[in-house]
């Protein structure tokens, strides 16, 4: 990896440096104040890194988890046992045989090409993907957008970065945010200046390919005024791992009139529990769009927010979540109405298969004294086996004359009509089935950028093979 | 007994020190028990705060405080002389029973032949004696869950004035049966309770009220009513609750319906500073229904915080649930409510919907709807909405002359009305309708 050094212009100091010392030191598993000071050192971070990442420790050490309102199952998580910084070199330990039969078959599948296949089974540590983020970037940088990792964001755009870092998911915010702020590794830093959209999407897929898949990621992203911009992270085929937590923070701040929208596919294995904290910032006739589809891990937790703080800004969250045996996705979303006018828009979808449980939990909070404010809600769940669960947990706070919120829920199951329509057509059952749930989430699977919504469709079919009987 | 020993007497934290029933009245072995286990249970259960999912949003606070200052009324000892003027009672009821600060006034059953049908309306210590068996059934046979664990010990440990109603099989009986608990004086604590148990094919209508006589004496009610439907009856349970402005008050539903049954409960708030409301159906068997309402007007300094729960047992059942609220001035509402359809409940039809009416600036809606779903073959729906009379409707009532104060009461009691037009019983409705145009007018 050390000869691509030359030929681009990322930063693979963090992967070179980790390299050498591997056998020397290592953080290992467990987390203690030396562990922080070892990533510091490892990504050579300023000193006010150290203070941020330790001060953030104690409040993690600190919080409770937050298991009075949430899932059980986090206390499965072994805080000792994980290992809180991979560097690049150390990450694939598998050989391709050692990769189980279904995510080869889900490859197969869903049409990954060879190449990337051992990559995204975490059999090689990268994928020759420096080529294509090299054009991305030069192609943005044109413009003057910065794209890069978060550890090169924070040393060479001090300026921007610090202003707003940590700014809209304070550190406390609950207790993984502060583990993530601990122990952050990988993530972006995008800014956009002012009035400048971007036409490509911006890929995280292509960039954090080049490093490493990050467990505790970081991601903040700037849109200056009137600037537009899309971010994509993650991808539809399976991404096998061995870290069993993944815990992200991504931080958006849109300026007046600029927009965000930011979409994630996440489909970890199975035994992951992805707990992640996203929320933006929307000032003046700004706009943040989250499009989130969970498909993938053992527990999700992620309630993707926006904080309306300028008149007129619009806030939206438009959720699909797939949750099959043995899956808990608790997903949901966040809207602090903060300033007159603003308005929002939740759509969530969720899917439960077999001994599936997918949860929706929603806050909506529209303060005293301010006018004209409006929050639609909708979500559905649709229940696919007998052993399927679903949950939907709204909480919706209005104060005042000035505003109006509506919220839906509706449960229901593909009717016995809809599969024997489709039969007589000649169908079978399990095809006839996930056209039925392909056509639920059809409405918001159109959102997604089109190569995204392919693959979910092929996705969801596969999903739902075998799922019937 | 601590009652005894001081003048002022007994404040409720003191009373959990203290096995509140002397033995020898007369009541039965297992319920003296189970005053003296539930006073250790209020006593070792903590007071509940906004950290627990089940007081989120809520002015847990003003818990604290009622039960340190309030002392039970039915320690003043004598009957009270006082006779309450029964300005809103229900016209021709079948039976009356008035409890005045726990303690009881009068106990009238109107039509006797009732009496011979088997009926059972007496009050609470007088069917202990009667028909322990009928108490010992059913008396808190379910337990609350919807977070006030402490405050049903409470009851339960000091309940005095309570009803029973026991509905023989296929007895219909069309007039309501109406109870009132009154209180008069400051500072005092009452523990209303109400059992009704319509045994199969029967069909009944009670009304609950409780009323201060001084619109601004501070004061605690600590309620529990319990509803048994035996297969294929039907039971609506209305309770108007107009405590004074000051007052604090926890009011614990069960309903438990059974195959083919059908329950209407129905909760007109009026009162109160802080009233909690926990209502629970429990739709134990094959068919069963249940409709939940409530009709709260909420003004000044007033919180309702309102927790419901719909929990499906039995495939084939359906609830319904409307609460709407119409909030001024500083007003606050919490409503918290979950349709909870267990495994093998299939087939299960669950709605749910709370409407927040904001008439002022200040008021704050707090809206919690919640779906737990076990089961797949099921329809579930639920809604939560907020909002402001429309400007349109005011426009076109103020276009045909009406005053503007007017036209938005006129909305509100629209608005408020839908609920009680639910009801089947054009007796109870127009009753009930005279009830919220009294309050608005108020």
């Amino acid at each position: 990896m050390s000869t691509a050094n030359n030929t681009i212009e990322i930063d693979r100091s963090v992967g070179d440096f980790h390299f050498d010392i591997k056998s020397a030191r290592d953080a290992g598993t467990g987390l203690t104040e030396s562990t922080i000071d070892y990533i510091v050192d490892a990504k050579q971070e300023p000193d006010w890194i150290r203070e941020f990442r330790k001060n953030a420790f104690q409040i993690f050490k600190d919080k409770p988890l937050p298991t009075h309102w949430a899932s059980h199952e986090l206390d499965a998580i072994d805080f000792d046992k994980i290992r809180y910084y991979l560097a690049s070199g150390e990450a694939a330990k598998r050989s391709w045989e050692e990769v189980p039969d279904e995510i080869k078959q889900t490859f197969e599948r869903l049409g990954i090409p060879e190449s990337e296949r051992k990559f995204l089974a975490g059999v090689e540590a990268q994928f020759d993907s420096e080529a294509v983020y090299s054009n991305i970037k030069k192609a943005v940088s044109d413009q003057g957008v910065i794209f890069v990792g978060s550890t090169e964001g924070l040393k060479q755009h001090p300026e921007i970065f610090r202003k707003w870092f940590g700014k809209v998911i304070p550190t406390g915010d609950n207790k993984f945010s502060a583990l993530n702020s601990a122990v952050f590794s990988g993530g972006s830093f995008i800014y956009v200046p002012p009035g400048v959209k971007v036409k490509h999407p911006l890929q995280a897929y292509f960039r954090i390919n080049a490093e490493n898949f990050g467990q505790f990621e970081r991601t903040l992203i700037i849109a200056d005024e009137g600037a537009e911009l899309m971010y994509m992270e993650g991808c539809t085929a399976p991404k096998f791992t061995t870290a069993t937590l993944h815990s992200a923070v991504v931080e958006l701040v849109a300026m007046p009139g600029a927009k965000i929208q930011y979409v994630t596919v996440q489909n970890w294995s199975p035994n992951v529990f992805n707990l992640v904290t996203k929320r933006g910032m929307a000032m003046e006739e700004a706009e943040i769009k989250w499009i989130d589809c969970n498909i993938g891990s053992r527990l999700t937790m992620k309630y993707p927010g926006v904080v309306l703080k300028g008149r007129k800004a619009r806030g939206e969250v438009i959720s699909i979540a797939l949750a099959g045996d043995g899956q808990h996705q608790d997903t949901g979303a966040k809207m602090i109405h903060a300033a007159d006018e603003t308005t929002s828009n939740i759509v969530s979808k969720s899917i439960s298969v077999g001994k599936g449980r997918a949860t929706y939990r929603g806050l909506v909070h529209v303060p005293k004294h301010l006018k004209g404010c409006k929050n639609n809600t909708e979500c559905d769940a649709l229940l696919i086996n007998a052993h399927s669960r679903t949950d939907t947990y709204p909480a919706i706070t209005v104060r005042g004359t000035g505003n109006a919120t509506q919220h839906e829920a509706s449960v229901s199951q593909i009717s016995a009509e809809q599969i024997f329509y489709m039969q007589q057509r000649g169908l079978s059952e399990g095809q006839a089935m996930s056209l039925a749930v392909n056509g639920f989430v059809n409405d918001l699977v159109r959102q997604f950028p089109m190569e995204y919504s392919v693959e979910l469709k092929r996705l969801i079919d596969l999903e739902m093979e075998g799922s019937v009987g | 007994m601590l009652q005894g020993q001081k003048s002022g007497g007994t404040t409720l934290d003191e009373v959990s020190s203290a096995s509140k029933i002397e033995s020898n009245n007369g009541l039965p072995h297992w319920f003296v028990d189970a005053q003296a286990e539930a006073s250790r249970e209020f006593a070792a259960e903590p007071y509940p705060s906004r950290k627990d999912e089940h007081w989120r949003f809520s002015s847990v606070k003003n818990l604290d405080g009622a039960t340190s200052l309030a002392r039970p009324a039915a320690d003043l000892g004598a009957r009270p002389t006082f006779e309450p003027t029964l300005d809103r009672a229900f016209p021709e009821p079948a039976g009356r029973i008035i409890f005045v600060n726990d303690q009881l006034v009068s106990c009238e059953l109107l039509d006797d032949s009732l009496n011979e049908r088997g009926v059972v309306f007496l009050p609470l210590e007088q069917a202990l004696k009667v028909r322990p068996d009928l108490l010992e059934a059913h008396f808190m046979a379910q337990p609350p869950r919807l977070g006030s664990k402490k405050f049903a010990a409470l009851h339960k440990a000091s309940v005095k004035a309570g009803t029973v109603l026991y509905l023989p099989p296929s007895l219909v009986v069309d007039a309501p049966f109406e109870v009132f608990h009154v209180v008069t004086g400051e500072n005092l604590a009452v523990f209303p309770h109400t059992l009704i148990i319509a045994d199969k094919e029967s069909q009944v209508t009670f009304l609950d009220h409780f009323v201060s006589t001084d619109g601004q004496a501070k004061g605690f009610a600590c309620g529990v009513n319990d509803l048994v439907l035996r297969p294929g009856s039907r039971l609506s349970y209305i309770n108007v609750q107009d405590w004074s402005r000051q007052f604090v008050s926890v009011q614990v539903n069960s309903t438990v319906a059974e195959e083919q049954s059908s329950a209407v409960n129905l909760s007109m708030n009026f009162g109160g500073r802080y009233s909690r409301l926990e209502s629970i159906s429990r739709l134990a068997g094959a068919g069963a229904r249940s409709d939940m309402l409530a009709v709260s007007i909420a003004g000044a300094d007033q919180e309702f915080d309102q927790r419901t729960l719909q929990d499906h047992l039995q495939p084939n059942t359906t609830s319904d649930l409307l609460y709407k609220n119409a909030l001024s001035d500083n007003a606050r509402t919490v409503f918290s409510g979950l349709i909870k359809v267990e495994r093998g409940a299939h087939r299960t039809d669950a709605y749910q919907k709370v409407r927040n009416l904001l008439l002022s600036d200040e008021s704050e809606a707090n809206s919690m709807p919640g779906l737990e779903i076990l089961a797949d073959d099921v329809r579930c729906t639920h809604g939560a909405t907020s909002g402001q009379v429309e400007p349109e409707e005011l426009f076109y009532l103020l276009s045909r002359g009406i005053p503007q104060l007017k036209a938005k009461g006129l909305i509100v009691n629209g608005f408020l009305n839908e609920v009680v037009d639910r009801l089947s019983s054009e007796d109870i409705k127009t009753y009930l309708r005279g009830q919220i145009t009294d309050r608005l007018r108020g």
